[in-house]
């Protein structure tokens, strides 16, 4: 099961469609990459790289315009793929998106969590035990009867994450979820999707520009200009700052503190992705000076 | 503008709050229909009786219900003065150039008050202050879904109501914060014609459109990603269960319509 892979891409492009059905510049031109069951991938790359169509292209909201794409055992670029398979690969991949205001449906918070087994007919008994234990997970237990408008940024963003969680997904799709959001509901949402991983083991995909974000994630892709632009662990990716800075991203600050005191001669060996890496790195170096 | 209530929700978890919202519904119609039956004094005695007791059962504080009475104080004073005025009848009671009351102007005036009192008390303690919106909403597909069967869109529309009801605070919120931005920017909201000002409100409509529009765009993306596919197979976490405290209702409001009819046959001179 470990090893299983989840999400195959295979020379994906997308080119959006002007109003008069002219394509524009394609965004993504031939992505091809495997994800495996229970990894916990970022991806990073500045506005208009792609990362977001990509995550589109994943339950077909959006449908390449050629190359080949499989999720969750369905091939979905596949002739033969219907409306049932595409309730199914919807179900198993669930998404959170920027705007926690335009995802939230009903006017109280339990009603939206069961917005999503109600749409694939759980039956009524089962929803309610569902959503009981996804607001419980998410820690909104209190707040199901609230309105969700009076609920924090990252309140919401919690409640849309229990609606996805009471529809039991392989996987889970952040698509810039914490980008209007402020530092705590940012680490309200992270610590959420890491206890999620945790007890759950499912797959996330976290699309970000957070550095902070993407170094707690196994694997770091970097898409730039609809390719991929690199591939590994947030330590071979964030090794490579200047290339990162090419492409218009930056390193963690902690990275960039200990390679600047590289650049200035400071001697400091190891690598720092997280601030108690840094501070680790720091420390020991102090001792032995 | 941020506190508005939705509804007047009241929840004080009496008998008419647990009743089925269809029921409630239902209710409120035939409680309608009670007071255009009423034709006489006794009639019209009865269903304003009718309605302090239905305030009373519902254990909301009286205070509350004649707020809402109050924002159509208007309309009450202004059928009384029309029915006062305009009646003709056969007893004159005042004269005096151009103006005269009679009897049965009098009368007519005081039973239109009524009914209209009876009107605003069985609507809203059946259905505003004692049932949520959302419960309403699925009340209304519930009923009408009988008409499904004759491809109206009757799920679609309940889904709308419910959008609407969940993003009005959202485009309240929104509203001030445009108009705060223009007013930073010199805007003028309060001082100049009406036309001026009617005018001055354009540049917080644009993109308030423009917002909702695109709003509008990331919920429907957001609501197929969540398997969202219309109403067919769809299932529902609340399931409307009809109960005997429902039936005993009804039964009490059957009596009443029936109370009514007979009380209508009594003769006397204060009469429709």
């Amino acid at each position: 099961m470990e090893n299983e892979v989840f999400i195959k891409a295979e020379n994906l492009s997308y080119a959006y469609e002007e109003d008069d059905g002219t394509p524009q510049k394609a965004v993504l031109r031939g992505v091809s990459l495997e994800i495996k069951k229970g990894e916990y991938v970022a991806i990073l790359g500045h506005n208009g790289s792609g990362k977001s169509t990509f995550a589109k292209l994943l339950n077909m909201i959006l449908v390449p315009d050629s190359g080949r794409l499989w999720v969750a055992g369905h091939e979905l670029t596949s002739e033969t793929f219907d409306e049932k398979e595409l309730l199914e690969v919807r179900r198993k991949i669930g998404m959170v998106f920027q705007n926690p205001d335009n995802q939230l449906v009903a006017t109280v918070v339990e009603e939206d969590v069961a917005f999503g087994p109600e749409n694939i007919g759980v039956p009524s008994k089962e929803i309610r035990e569902r959503v009981d234990k996804a607001l419980e997970t998410v820690g909104m237990t209190e707040y199901a009867r609230h309105s969700p408008d009076r609920l924090s940024g990252g309140q919401k963003q919690r409640v849309a994450i229990a609606g996805i969680i009471a529809m039991m997904p392989e996987c889970m799709v952040l698509d810039e979820a914490t980008a209007m959001l402020d530092p705590v509901g940012r680490r309200e949402v992270m610590d959420t999707v890491d206890r999620l991983r945790a007890e759950k083991g499912i797959t996330v995909l976290n699309i970000t520009h957070h550095m902070n974000e993407a170094v707690r994630a196994d694997r770091v892709i970097v898409i730039n200009d609809g390719k991929i632009y690199m591939d590994g662990t947030p330590d071979q990716v964030f090794a490579r700052a200047k290339e990162l800075e090419a492409v218009g991203l930056e390193v963690p600050q902690c990275t960039a503190l200990i390679d600047a005191l590289r650049e200035k001669g400071v001697r400091i060996e190891g690598k720092s992705t997280t601030p108690e890496a840094c501070a680790d790195l720091l420390t020991r170096f102090l001792k032995k000076s | 503008m941020k506190n508005i209530a939705l509804g007047q929700y009241y929840p004080t978890g009496s008998v008419i709050h647990r009743a089925d919202p269809r029921m409630k519904l239902i209710l409120a119609v035939l409680f309608i229909v009670c007071t255009f039956l009423c034709k006489n004094i006794y009639s019209f005695g009865a269903i304003l009786l009718a309605s302090v007791l239905l305030v009373l059962v519902s254990r909301i504080p009286l205070k509350t219900v004649l707020r809402s009475i109050r924002a159509l104080l208007f309309i009450m004073i202004f059928t009384l003065v029309i029915n006062v005025f305009m009646t003709k009848g056969e007893v004159l009671l005042f004269e005096w150039k151009f103006i005269h009351i009679y009897r049965e102007g009098i009368v007519n005036a005081c039973f239109m008050l009524v009914r209209i009192f009876a009107l605003i008390i069985g609507t809203s303690i059946l259905l505003t202050y004692t049932t949520t919106p959302i419960a309403l909403t699925d009340a209304i597909e519930s009923l009408l879904s009988p008409l499904k069967k004759i491809k109206l869109p009757i799920h679609e529309f309940a889904m709308m109501m419910t959008i609407a009801l969940r993003f009005i605070p959202t485009l309240m919120e929104e509203t001030e914060k445009i108009m705060a931005a223009q007013k930073a920017r010199g805007a003028d909201f309060t001082n100049g014609s009406l036309i001026k000002r009617a005018k001055a409100l354009i540049p917080i409509l644009i993109p308030l459109f423009v917002s909702a529009f695109r709003r509008a765009d990331e919920l429907s993306v957001a609501m197929e990603c969540r398997c969202y596919h219309g109403g067919e197979g769809r299932t529902s976490m609340r399931v409307l269960k009809y109960r005997a405290s429902d039936f005993l209702l009804f039964l009490a409001f059957a009596a009443l319509c029936a109370g009514l009819i007979a009380l209508n046959l009594l003769k006397t001179p204060f009469a429709l």
